[in-house]
């Protein structure tokens, strides 16, 4: 039998309130792809975050070759062959790629040598079909191609076990098959291959052999023959998982909301949104498609009036509000679940109380010209942490201190509590687990059930395909196709997303 | 005086009151080239003044009081460095904490020099041919050693910021701390550094004030010129050249009002004293309203690195 | 020994409490370290400043009054920090409003005090607000620091009322001192019997509870508290950034060009340079002390006015006053490394982990 070339025995990690890695032990052999399956919260990016040196273990073993290795820092780890493309990229964005490869420091010269640099990356990219410009700025590229950097900056260094984690969130179904093929060249080539994932067909497609994490803990391991779905659920869920939810048929209501030709830049002065239309109507989800980084903050802000638009118009029910200010658009009914949760929707450093009176403070229930009314305020923000079950140990406890699935309950009670006539949401379920998952699903079909129009944005065309009635795709900027639920298909959708088959796209993203 | 010798006289003297500036713009810049921003710049210039002052006057060598300058200017940086990023304190309360603490030591411990002369200061030493170079010479090559030390610090800051593998770093470290982390260098340890680093020059700059430029010690005699470069860095977009530029405007600033009054301008002298003030808010005002506020600085500036963030 | 912190899930209440006087006494020992390194003695030198400040009533009447412009400018800087504007600029707000103020009192002496004392107040706000707004605009219009800029109009309005007292308006009667002539009766605020303790002191304590209420109770407050946390989180709540940046720095120039105001008016009854011995830059330390809290700033206010005195005082035994500042600005560096153990939890990474595992 091959020796393993990672050996890991007992990994135990604690973080503040927290048990993330309890006593796992894991083989990762040379030549194979290994998938660590899991919910998110399961511990698996905490586990790879031990063996590539960034967390440091609170106790367990390290063997590589057989050897035991105590990593004090990621340099440890790569000086083993022990490389981790993160899910947000290590990139430093105002450097170009070459520089960026660079700070691998493989190269020990004290004086940079650019054209060597160059010629050694691009030899390296033709090796693994990785197609790569050295001399580019990282924040100009895409997702895709940034992911590519991280891989060739590992394989630069000479690693010989690769870990990905969740490499395909942001890609498009094709730049995932892509880099699969890149994967099983690499497997192939005697590199030991971990991609960490919570998508069983992903599973299915790659991985020779698969971990499953539960909870901190390993529930399972089974090789490629072994593979069963059932069972591959119920090791990382404990339960059954929902396919599909039973929704009411909602009789078609008005338009609420009315984009015609809009036109926005976003923040390097470049066009974000083109020339694009779109309708929602009450009772209506309508998803919104796309790789991440073609314009879907920029329409989630320019509607919710958070972002000015050079050109076009934006009604709701029929009365123009194009660029009314945010605090005009609250007042007319306008909900925003936004993407950057801690960033945007809710202030970490104050209170759960405090954060869920954001949207309401100026409302007379809660507050008269000048002061605040602090009893009406601490009544309503008990109901609603009842109502939407959400788990906090008191209401002034700081919202930084909550879970994920429990920060986006917290967000979408205040919204919901607005009731609402457009409901903006944008990937309302990024990083969090099944369970967290659900009752956001169901949340927002409730809201739909009472007549609200919602705007869905997300990555997860699973998530599209199970809450929308319609479905529009998002590449560079414009729709480059929209159809009722029914007539959307993966593949299609994926096409779309990927530039083909509709015009306009990043590349001609002008410069202004 | 002919119109061209003091055309010549206020140039040259741009230079001179420039190069405290420069030092102390150079000892931010690399500074906030790592992420840290250090608001205590007026503050240990001051204590680089004093302590520079008295180690020259105990040793009588103005070289021991510029070792001197060097080590008190990094050891206060390092109080800096400790709060901000070991403990991660605010940036800007630590710094400006730094700049009271640095006035209170300064004046606590400079107390008895006042007025006193210093035995031995940097003195002019024209460099060779160099000097009689027109217009040129007089200007750039008659000046003390730290002037000259200073043409060459600039050149090889932008060397090494641009175009070594260590500047590599460093950049990144103020960029993207995580990056760094994540290729193994060792975040906390680098900045520690470049704050040390940093708070040497700035030390520098005060002990120029002190030995080369007055010299000698007055209470708060950096009159806000650790403020001006913490503004000088931000107008050379964090770019040695840039500061290198912006220090001798200032010098020059500064040169005018002073050769103004001595010409016997009709302007109250309190409102030539407020020029470089003035200026300072000018300029800086002029280069964000040119970039329509995208000025860029490094990614990480102000913010605590924090591996296990979660 | 390897060490690591990791944060605390909630600060328990007796660390917020504990820390911060572990801090104060810390920074206190470490000065007396380098006081005794420079050869002094530090509890002599401790004890004489306590005496000097708070063992008569004149050295306690000295400490009010030194604490009033503490506490008004302490005020109007915690105002802004909490919207994490950072106004620095006290000390010039301070010299424009008593030079607004001034002017009043120089041009029509013979107004009564019902007309003249409000109308300085009214004149000395005025100007300290100006004096702020400038960099408040170009805060807002152009993303100018306004750390930079603020500070370096300190310097500016001190070459200001250095132009006024040395130059048009030197009292012609002041063989020569650079002193305006001495305010009428009427623009010198009342004072509490015969000690120099003014009505600044009610105007100090009247805000504070005004700004209680503020940032406890009201709209207003709640919007500055949630742009200081965040500004992107305040946008998509629809609160109008610029709107209060413009206000809040107003107010807070404002309260500080007051603290100008009461020291001319209350204190010297006439403009003088020195006006401050750098009061605007104390208060930046007494209003983070105070955690940028009202009622404790009035605390806080009443400790450095102690450090202030005493600084004058041991002058006497041959140690320069600048020994006060130089103890203000340890304690501010003591307090802010403490925060972090409030926070944090310091845990130390040593074998026990590795040995924990070998089987």
């Amino acid at each position: 039998m091959v020796m393993p070339l990672i050996t890991l025995r007992g990994m135990y990690k604690r973080f503040p309130g927290v048990l993330a890695n309890d006593n796992i032990d894991l083989d990762i052999y040379p030549g194979e792809i290994h998938a660590l399956l899991g919910e998110n919260g399961s511990g698996k990016s905490t586990l790879m975050c031990l063996l590539s040196g960034l967390y440091t273990a609170d106790g367990g073993t390290i063997r590589v070759d057989g050897e035991e290795k105590r990593f004090r820092s990621p340099r440890d780890a790569i000086a083993c062959g022990i490389g981790m493309v993160h899910q947000h990229f290590k990139l430093v964005e105002p450097f170009t790629v070459a520089e960026n490869i660079a700070m691998s420091g493989r190269d020990e010269s004290f004086v940079l040598s650019t054209e060597r640099m160059t010629a050694d990356i691009a030899a390296l990219g033709d090796k693994y079909g990785l197609e790569i410009k050295p001399v580019a700025r990282v924040w100009q590229l895409s997702v895709g191609e940034k992911q590519r950097v991280e891989i060739v900056r590992m394989l630069y260094h000479g690693s010989r076990v690769l870990i990905l984690d969740e490499p395909t969130a942001v890609l498009t179904p094709q730049e995932a098959a892509e880099l699969f093929k890149t994967l099983r060249w690499m497997a192939a080539d005697g590199c030991a291959v971990v991609f960490i994932t919570h998508k069983l067909n992903e599973v299915y497609e790659l991985a020779d052999r698969v971990t499953v994490l539960r909870g901190g803990k390993v529930t399972g391991t089974l090789v490629r023959g072994q593979l069963d779905t059932k069972k591959l659920v119920w090791m990382m869920v404990g339960r059954d998982v929902v396919s599909k939810y039973e929704r009411d048929a909602v009789p078609e209501g008005r338009p609420v909301l009315a984009v015609d030709k809009a036109v926005a830049f976003n923040d390097m002065g470049m066009y974000g949104l083109k020339d694009l239309s779109l309708t929602v109507r009450e009772g209506e989800i309508v998803g919104i498609a796309g790789v991440a980084g073609n314009g879907q903050r920029e329409l989630a802000e320019a509607v919710t009036g958070l972002r000015r638009v050079a050109d076009g118009t934006i009604c709701l029910y029929g009365e123009d509000v194009t660029n009314f200010r945010p605090a005009e658009m609250i007042a007319r009914g306008v909900s925003y679940v936004p993407e950057d949760r801690l960033g945007v929707g809710l202030v970490p450093g104050l209170t759960v109380l405090e954060n869920l009176l954001l949207k309401s403070y100026q409302q007379p229930e809660f507050a008269g010209r000048w002061l605040l009314d602090g009893k009406a305020i601490r009544a309503r923000a008990e109901k609603l942490v009842r109502e939407f079950k959400i788990k906090v140990s008191s209401l002034d406890q700081p919202v930084r201190m909550l879970s994920g699935g429990h920060l986006q309950r917290l967000l979408l009670a205040r919204e919901i509590a607005e009731k609402p006539r457009l409901m903006v949401v944008v990937y309302p379920a990024r990083g969090l687990d099944v369970g967290a998952t659900e009752a956001v699903h169901r949340l927002l079909l409730d809201l739909k059930a009472d007549k609200t129009a919602i705007l869905l944005i997300s990555e997860d065309l699973d998530e599209i395909m199970k809450l929308a009635d319609r479905v529009g795709v998002l590449y560079g900027g414009r729709l480059v196709g929209e159809f009722p639920v029914e007539e959307a298909d993966i593949e299609r959708l994926g096409l779309l997303m990927a530039g083909s088959g509709g015009e306009g796209g990043n590349a001609d993203a002008v410069q202004v | 005086m002919s119109e061209q010798s003091i055309v010549i006289s206020i140039f040259a003297a741009a230079v001179t009151a420039g190069t405290p500036i420069l030092y102390a713009a150079l000892g931010e810049l690399i500074t906030e080239r790592a992420g840290i921003l250090n608001l205590g710049v007026e503050g240990i210039m001051l204590v680089g003044a004093v302590s520079g002052f008295i180690a020259a006057v105990a040793s009588g060598s103005c070289w021991w009081g510029l070792l001197a300058a060097m080590a008190a200017g990094g050891a206060v940086a390092f109080i800096h460095g400790l709060l901000t990023i070991t403990l991660r304190a605010n940036q800007v309360v630590s710094g400006l904490a730094l700049t009271l603490f640095g006035t209170g030591l300064s004046g606590y411990l400079g107390k008895s020099y006042i007025g006193m002369p210093v035995p031995q200061a940097f003195k002019v030493e024209p460099l060779g041919p160099l000097a009689h170079i027109p217009f040129v010479g007089p200007v750039l090559f008659q000046h003390d050693v730290l002037v000259y030390a200073s043409y060459l610090l600039v050149p090889a800051m932008a060397f090494f910021v641009y175009r070594t593998r260590p500047g590599l770093i460093l950049r990144a470290v103020g960029e993207n701390p995580a990056a760094a982390d994540a290729l193994g260098y060792k975040v906390f340890t680098l900045r520690h550094l470049y704050v040390v680093a940093g708070g040497m020059l700035c030390g520098v700059g005060g002990a120029y004030l002190s030995l080369a430029y007055a010299p000698s010690w007055l209470e708060n005699m950096t009159a806000g010129r650790g403020w001006i470069a913490v503004a000088l860095v931000i107008f050379a977009l964090w770019n040695p050249w840039r500061a290198l530029v912006g220090s001798y405007l200032f010098g020059g600033v500064d040169a005018l009002g002073f050769n103004l009054q001595v010409l016997g301008v009709a302007v109250p002298t309190f409102f030539l004293s407020m020029m470089p003030y003035l200026f300072t808010i000018l300029v800086l005002t002029l280069l964000m309203a040119k970039s329509g506020g995208r000025v860029v600085p490094p990614g990480a500036l102000g913010l605590p690195y924090d591996r296990e963030d979660r | 020994m390897p060490f690591r912190f990791e944060k605390r899930l909630a600060p328990t209440p007796f660390m917020t409490v504990a820390v911060p006087v572990a801090s104060v006494a810390l920074a206190l020992l470490f000065c007396a370290v380098f006081l005794a390194l420079t050869g002094r003695h530090p509890l002599e030198l401790y004890m004489a400043m306590a005496e000097g400040a708070l063992g008569s009533a004149y050295g306690l009447t000295e400490t009010t009054v030194k604490a009033i412009p503490l506490m008004l400018c302490g005020l109007g800087i915690a105002l802004a920090f909490r919207m994490q504007l950072w106004n620095i600029g006290a000390e010039g707000q301070l010299y424009l409003g008593a030079l607004a103020a001034t002017w009043l009192p120089l041009t029509f002496p013979g107004l009564p005090a019902i007309v003249m004392l409000p109308a300085m107040v009214v004149l000395g706000m005025a100007a300290g607000a100006l004096w702020a707004l400038g960099p408040a605009y170009l805060r807002v219009k152009w993303r100018v620091n306004e750390i930079i800029t603020t500070l370096m109009l300190n310097y500016v309005g001190i070459l200001l009322v250095n132009y006024f007292v040395y130059g048009p308006w030197r009292d012609p009667k002041g063989f020569n001192f650079p002193l305006t002539a001495q305010f009428p009766p009427a623009a010198l605020l009342p004072t509490f019997g015969d000690t120099r303790i003014h009505a600044g002191l009610v105007l100090a304590l009247a805000l504070v509870a005004l700004f209680l209420v503020i940032f406890r109770n009201s709209r207003w407050g709640y919007e500055i508290k949630v742009i200081g946390a965040s500004e992107r989180a305040a946008r998509y709540a629809g609160m109008d950034i610029k709107r209060n940046m413009f206000l809040v720095m107003a107010l807070s120039g404002a309260i500080c060009g007051l603290a100008g105001m009461a020291e001319v008016s209350g204190i010297a009854g006439r403009l003088q340079p020195g006006l401050s011995p750098g009061y605007g830059y104390t208060a930046i330390i007494v209003a983070w002390l105070a955690r940028l809290n009202p009622v404790a700033i009035v605390l806080v206010a009443g400790l450095f006015g102690v450090l202030q005195v005493g600084g004058y005082i041991v002058q006497t035994h041959g140690v320069p006053a600048s020994v006060a500042a130089m103890i203000q600005g340890a304690i501010l560096f003591f307090v802010i490394g403490g925060e972090m153990f409030t926070g944090y939890r310091l845990v130390f990474t040593g074998r026990k982990g590795a040995a924990a595992t070998d089987e």
